[in-house]
């Protein structure tokens, strides 16, 4: 199959006049006799998938194959959808310890007008090495301050991030105060570099405040526009880029972590009528209920971390996803990262480990984030007219040990050499 | 650390970890596991006996003797102890940051054995750890290893066996990269470039030459049949007799590096000086020597694929464990951390998808190689009679990704338990829920 790829590649290549680091997409290619884990419906068995122009056309144990289709054979693989990584820095970071090449904190603490994207490095090394194992989707987030911007969804393949987007703007960003003070990882504040825990009554204010002020800004905006006599408000750049959150087109993303302030914040979205996600959670179990009630879905930090509080035992951070979804809670895994982004389905595992479903966890990091980033009916599992993000394995896909046969990313094979396989092939070459 | 804090998850953790055995101590019989020797090989519904902390047999049907505690491994994978060979766990300092070279520093001095890390390690089935001096000083000081007998004193926990290593760095840390330069704050610290960092640590040796050739002359004057009268000894230098005990081979080097210049130049001068390089530590470049460091018999302690989080770790790539054991290199994978630290079974797993290692080849490199690397392989690292009854048990076979440490196991004894903890868990949230008799209105 790579050999094909490869042939096609050059041939696509010459054709064009230039060679690309990537295939050209076929108009039509089918994949055949892999098992087929759509997420979504039953498994199939030794199935075919028909990608039409990038879409999926078909897919089913019988399925004709139109002529002329490129064929993949996947015999003995296994096609899942590609995963989506629901909170990571990609192409915001390059090597996090060198400020030159870290862009997703902006200085002060209220920054609705800063997106994602406009600073999205699509030639990112950290990408290409995502999309090698398996994702082919993700939510790039600012952060930092109370409100620290707009998130961007994207695809992980394109020569630019306009050409990467899916939701140039897919949440507000903002890292809710802590009430809670003194309580191991808690105490500082909300997550890390939040505010001190005694000022997060302030905080909550001060967020509601800006709230009321945009809705106000907006009030006289529109007066203004109906009578000429009105004054126009003075230009506010913070109220201007709250309206799409207070009409509800743009989701909130909130990082939250302890019980208490989960609490608050389900309040906060209550009374500000906020369509919301939360991030983190890791308290989340304590109050799944109230998430259930409020039916705010979480998506899950890195489980690279240790348990924030420790009386809330030593597995907390990898039960809590498991227990949140028994609660009936959605739940989406993120990596929490640029260098490991490529690790997104081993914290999906390691959940599964401590108590969560392998079924939901692969949901967890496939149609859950589809549905909630809003864009389920296009993305997020193998169905007949989502696009053709689709991933060939040898084994399950949230494995370590399992490998990654094909990347299909609205139906173009991708290229899987990435900086870890350019290096090491460079430096076979010493024998 | 807080220390109320520590001490509330103690309380959660203690009973379940802290838990003596009931029966005789260092006795234990495990049952019906999938164990995974890393030396022997596999045998599949296994037994091993553990006795006086010692592993008696590996078989099959074992019958327990009198007194010794049997533990059900049906559908479990055991395994032997996981060895860290790079972290900083248990310590109540690491670095001496004020001064390039600090060999008298020795972390063996500070070992704190409440660190809950030890906690930590145990529930992903850590039983010892090489705990380092840190990558501030070209020569920082002497490390040590221990086990994590949790609840023993400090001094219970050495591992008297186990080589003795002198901690080296080189690199952005020694030559303090990320440190901003105050005006009218302290001057930089001599050295300041990757130059510098080789000129000290050479300057360093040839005065501990010197040092030696000095007691050398005056032990051979003192040994001389007609010794001068007015013979004065040399003035003892605690940084040169640590340096004194490298340069005679009774240590090896443990070297902090990440760029493949400064190890290849750090190599040549433990030829020029005649030193033992044991290990490379992070070493994000070695796969562009690989040969170099099979050829002198050089080890690597490295991570799995935490990369990029600084300058000269950008060139880090997740094969490299992988590609250096096939090239014959002696590889660990370590922590270096006191949360990676219960994961690294999973760092280890990937070895398998990037380098592609057999399931038992990426299980020594937290096992058997490890033991190698500190000189402890006669006695732990893997699964065999005779050697120290440190053993893990698995839910799943280590190196997937679903898998969960269920055990953990140091001499026979049971220092984690997951199904105690569980249990003790549940009671306590049952306690915290019942109807509270008397107390104050």
């Amino acid at each position: 199959m790579m050999k094909r790829t490869l042939i096609f590649c050059l041939i696509a290549g010459l054709a064009a006049g230039f060679l690309p680091a990537q295939t050209k997409t076929a108009k039509i290619i089918a994949i055949k006799g892999a098992k087929i884990i759509p997420v979504v419906g039953e498994d199939i068995e030794n199935g075919t998938i028909v990608i039409r122009d990038g879409r999926i056309e078909a897919l089913g144990r019988e399925v004709a194959i139109p002529s002329g289709a490129e064929i993949v054979d996947a015999k003995g693989l296994t096609a899942y959808p590609g995963m989506i990584d629901s909170y990571c820095f990609l192409g915001l970071q390059e090597i996090s310890g060198v400020n030159e090449t870290v862009d997703n904190r902006e200085t002060g603490r209220i920054n609705p007008q800063v997106r994602a994207l406009e600073a999205l490095r699509y030639d990112s090394m950290h990408i290409p090495i995502s999309r090698a194992n398996g994702i082919t989707a993700a939510l790039v987030a600012p952060a930092g301050g109370l409100i620290s911007g707009q998130s961007t969804l994207i695809k992980l393949d394109g020569w630019t991030e306009r050409e990467m987007a899916v939701k140039i703007s897919a949440t507000m960003q903002i890292e809710f105060p802590a009430i809670r003070a003194g309580r191991g990882g808690f105490g500082g504040g909300a997550g890390r570099g939040g505010a001190a825990a005694f000022d997060a009554p302030r905080l909550i204010a001060e967020l509601k405040d800006l709230f009321h002020k945009a809705r106000m800004y907006q009030k006289a905006k529109d007066g203004a526009a109906k009578n000429p006599a009105l004054p126009q408000p003075d230009f506010d750049e913070t109220s201007e880029f709250l309206q799409p959150v207070l009409d509800g087109t743009l989701p909130v993303m909130i990082s939250v972590h302890a019980d208490r302030d989960i609490k608050a914040a389900i309040q906060f979205v209550r009374e500000e009528n906020l369509k919301a996600v939360f991030f983190g959670a890791e308290q989340g179990w304590k109050v799944a209920e109230d998430l259930k009630q409020a039916n705010i879905p979480v998506i899950i930090g890195s489980t690279y971390e240790m348990p924030p509080v420790w009386d809330d035992g030593y597995d907390q951070i990898y039960r809590n996803p498991g227990l949140l979804s028994k609660a009936g809670v959605k739940i989406a895994f993120s990596s929490a990262s640029a260098s490991v982004a490529k690790d997104l389905p081993y914290h999906a595992a390691k959940a599964a480990a401590f108590g969560l479903d392998k079924k939901e966890a692969l949901k967890a990091v496939t149609i859950y984030p589809a549905e909630i980033f809003g864009v389920s009916l296009v993305m997020g599992s193998l169905e007949k007219g989502k696009a053709a993000d689709i991933v060939l394995t040898d084994g399950d896909i949230l494995e370590t040990r399992t490998n990654i046969k094909g990347v299909y990313i609205n139906g173009k094979a991708c290229d899987l050499s990435n900086k870890y396989t350019e290096l090491l092939d460079k430096f076979k070459k010493r024998g | 650390m807080n220390k109320t804090l520590k001490i509330v998850f103690m309380s959660a953790l203690i009973l379940a970890i802290g838990a003596r055995p009931a029966l005789s101590a260092g006795n234990l019989l495990i049952k019906n596991g999938t164990i995974l020797t890393v030396t022997k090989g596999v045998i599949v519904k296994g037994d091993i006996l553990v006795l006086n902390g010692i592993i008696r047999q590996i078989g099959s049907n074992i019958a327990a003797p009198d007194g010794v505690k049997v533990i059900d491994a049906s559908g479990k994978y055991v395994i032997p102890g996981i060895i860290d060979s790079h972290t900083h766990i248990a310590l109540a300092g690491t670095n001496e940051g004020s001064e390039a070279i600090t060999p008298e520093a020795d972390v063996g001095a500070v070992i704190n054995a409440d660190d809950t890390a030890i906690l930590t390690a145990l529930s992903g089935g850590v039983t010892m750890v090489h705990t380092m001096h840190g990558s501030a000083n070209p020569i920082g000081g002497p490390n040590v290893v221990l086990k994590m007998r949790w609840g023993k004193p400090s001094e219970d926990l050495l591992v008297p066996e186990a080589l003795r290593t002198l901690k080296f760095a080189l690199g952005e840390n020694v030559k303090q990269s990320s440190r901003t330069i105050v005006p009218g704050g302290p001057p930089p610290r001599y050295p300041q470039t990757r130059m510098g960092t080789n000129a000290i640590i050479r300057r360093e040796m040839l005065k501990a030459k010197a040092y030696m050739e000095e007691w050398d002359r005056y032990n051979k004057l003192k040994g001389s049949k007609t010794p001068p009268a007015n013979l004065v000894p040399p003035r003892r230098d605690l940084r040169m007799e640590v340096l004194s005990d490298l340069l005679r081979g009774k240590m090896v080097a443990r070297c902090h590096d990440y760029q493949a210049t400064e190890a290849l130049e750090f190599m040549e001068l433990a030829k020029e000086f005649g030193f033992k390089v044991q290990c490379f530590e992070h070493a994000w470049e070695a796969y562009k020597i690989a040969d170099e460091l099979a050829a002198a018999k050089i080890g690597l302690s490295v991570f799995a694929d935490s990369w990029a989080y600084k300058m000269e770790a950008a060139e880090g790539i997740a094969y490299m464990a992988g590609y250096c054991a096939k090239k014959g290199v002696l590889v660990s994978i370590n922590s270096d951390s006191s949360e990676r630290i219960r994961r690294l079974f999973n760092d280890a797993g990937k070895t398998m998808k990037y380098g592609g290692l057999s399931e038992t080849e990426a299980l020594s490199l937290v096992t058997i190689n490890p033991a190698i690397q500190l000189g402890v392989d006669k006695i732990v690292g893997s699964l065999e009679v005779g050697k120290q009854g440190d053993i893990a048990v698995f839910n799943e076979h280590p190196m997937s990704a679903y898998a969960r440490c269920d055990l953990t196991v140091i001499d026979g004894d049971v220092y984690f338990d997951r199904a105690q903890y569980l249990k003790e868990r549940e009671d306590a949230a049952k306690q915290a829920q019942a109807p509270k008799k008397g107390g104050r209105p």
